[in-house]
């Protein structure tokens, strides 16, 4: 066995690096986390031990808990448009017909290669207040104008609005894939059984691409419980009118660097965790289980 | 007939409206950024063209160290993106095409770490980069990211259809050592999956923005989104020279991705519907 290891220990070599790397910099910060977490601390002074107290704060801490509703109202509000355009762009550019394929893929995944800070800037812009497109185009239509930044739920639909700009064209190019991944053979055996396009569309489309829905919705659950950069350059650190952008990695953001919380910091990094690991399992039931 | 034409009316329409509101944004920056101030602020906006792009971009040069920021943010993409090319190919080349103990559960290992989420560690990360002195140095930035599980896994399945054995078997006879076979054998086969791993390291390098905030405090080494960000907080009465400054910031990277695109996004979709 050492003998056998001994032989191949250039291929250990290279692939070492990446074990070294995610001890030092991945699996020691998490312990280090954990044992932050039973304590206080302020990143200067000495460390105290805490108990369950910094969670048993986390657990009544309407901040914390507006945060998490915050969070989740944003995934929403973004979430489903964004799969649901996203599914009727692949759709549209899945037709045989269709001309010019690159040209609207890459027209539609530009906004993803997009920095978020630039993105949070220009839609700072679309929806301002007192000189925003979006008002403009309300005023057009002979509407009210609305003070999108000034109330909680325009702050939330400005971010949201980011969310599906600058990922709809991703998830787009995945159900495309998706799409075409599927074998012409069953669509051409479904016809000679007589079935009818919706026929084929729900019996065939939708369960083979099961996976990649699966998939899309994984990753944006993931992503939407992470959302930082968007709220945090659109509303500052507080989270803007009646704190409706404070998502849950800003307040984790702000308790530990701004207020140097950090064995509190830690705390929030759990409860987060806690709260994406239960939902991505229901997710993923929710999604595997409807047949 | 008549019904394929009705259809493809739909499409098209669809597609293109699809298009505008992806597109729109850009115009709208590209506008604005051409603007005076008190045009931007003015109601209803203005939806074309202005004449003062240079002298906003004049006023951006003048106000924060843009040519710096850009060099920063450009040395550490570039850094960050040669090490992960170099680290992912060498351990998902022996990934893929070398039998040693321990292979799957070092495998699955790698593949667990996907599933961590990065904010978990922000703080002790913070208070080890503190404990080495990397706070405020470009180290913080390059060394935790040189490596990663994403792009050893995209190497693997590349390696792996793309390398022939008989290539390293006659390599092995020739006596080659395990970096030999890395660097005269792989390495060519492997450059075609090194534009996607690369392209989409450098885009994310670039755009990083939370981990560059904690641990840049020095303005001299602040990279584009964290100059960006603080243009947009301190001087938003000077409107015109912020949005001229996002647009600078945003479109080196527009253009580079316009060049690979066709490749980055096949390889992208290939990458997400195969497992």
């Amino acid at each position: 066995m050492l003998r056998e290891i001994w032989k191949h220990r250039a291929v250990y070599a290279a692939i070492s690096p990446f074990y070294l790397l995610f001890g030092i910099f991945g699996l020691f910060p998490i312990g280090f986390s954990l044992y932050l977490a039973f304590h206080k601390w302020d990143g200067i002074g000495d460390m105290t031990y805490n108990g369950w107290g910094n969670f048993r704060y986390l657990v009544t801490d309407n901040e914390f808990w507006q945060a998490v509703g915050n969070t989740f109202a944003i995934w929403v509000y973004s979430t489903i448009p964004m799969l649901f355009f996203a599914l009727i762009i692949a759709f549209l550019l899945y037709a045989p017909f269709v001309k010019m394929r690159t040209l609207w893929r890459v027209g539609f995944f530009l906004p993803n290669v997009t920095s978020i800070v630039a993105v949070a800037i220009i839609f700072g812009a679309l929806f301002a207040n007192n000189f925003g497109f979006l008002n403009y185009l309300l005023q057009l239509l002979g509407l009210p104008t609305i003070q999108w930044l000034n109330v909680p739920w325009g702050i939330q639909i400005a971010i949201s609005s980011m969310v599906v700009w600058r990922w709809t064209g991703y998830n787009a190019i995945i159900y495309l894939a998706g799409l075409q991944s599927i074998p012409h053979v069953l669509y051409e055996a479904a016809k000679m059984d007589g079935a009818t396009g919706a026929q084929a569309f729900f019996r065939i489309t939708i369960p083979m691409l099961r996976p990649v829905i699966l998939f899309t919705v994984i990753t944006s659950t993931i992503g939407g419980m992470q959302l930082f950069t968007e709220p945090q350059v659109l509303v500052g650190n507080d989270g803007g009118a009646g704190a409706s952008g404070m998502t849950i990695v800003l307040y984790l953001y702000r308790e530990s660097f701004v207020n140097n919380y950090f064995g509190y910091g830690a705390a929030v990094g759990w409860g987060m965790f806690l709260i994406i690991a239960l939902f991505s399992i229901v997710n993923w039931k929710l999604v595997q289980g409807k047949k | 007939m008549m019904q394929a034409r009705v259809k493809s009316v739909i499409l098209y329409t669809g597609l293109l409206a699809g298009m505008i509101l992806s597109m729109f944004p850009f115009y709208w920056l590209i506008v604005m950024a051409t603007r005076t101030t008190s045009d931007i602020y003015r109601f209803p906006p203005q939806l074309w063209f202005g004449s003062h792009f240079w002298s906003n971009v004049t006023r951006v040069l003048q106000q924060i160290d843009f040519a710096g920021a850009f060099f920063n943010t450009l040395f550490v993409a570039s850094s960050v993106t040669l090490l992960v090319l170099f680290f992912d190919s060498l351990a998902g080349f022996a990934f893929a095409k070398f039998d040693f103990p321990g292979k799957k559960a070092l495998f699955i290992i790698l593949l667990a770490t996907m599933m961590v989420p990065s904010q978990l560690s922000l703080v002790p990360s913070f208070v080890m980069m503190a404990a080495f002195g990397w706070v405020g140095t470009f180290k913080a930035l390059i060394i935790p990211g040189m490596v990663n599980a994403f792009g050893i896994f995209w190497i693997r399945q590349y390696a792996e259809e793309s390398i022939p054995k008989e290539l390293l078997d006659a390599g092995r006879m020739d006596g080659c050592s395990f970096f030999r076979l890395y660097w005269n054998v792989a390495l060519p086969i492997l450059r075609p999956a090194f534009a996607f791993l690369g392209a989409f390291t450098f885009i994310g390098a670039w755009n990083d923005y939370l981990w560059p905030l904690i641990v840049l405090t020095d303005e001299r080494k602040f990279t584009l989104q964290i100059a960006l960000s603080q243009l947009n907080g301190i001087y938003n009465t000077d409107y015109a020279m912020v949005i001229a400054g996002t647009l600078l910031a945003v479109l080196p990277l527009i253009i580079l991705f316009l060049f690979i695109s066709r490749q980055f996004i096949s390889d992208l979709a290939a990458g997400a519907v195969k497992d």
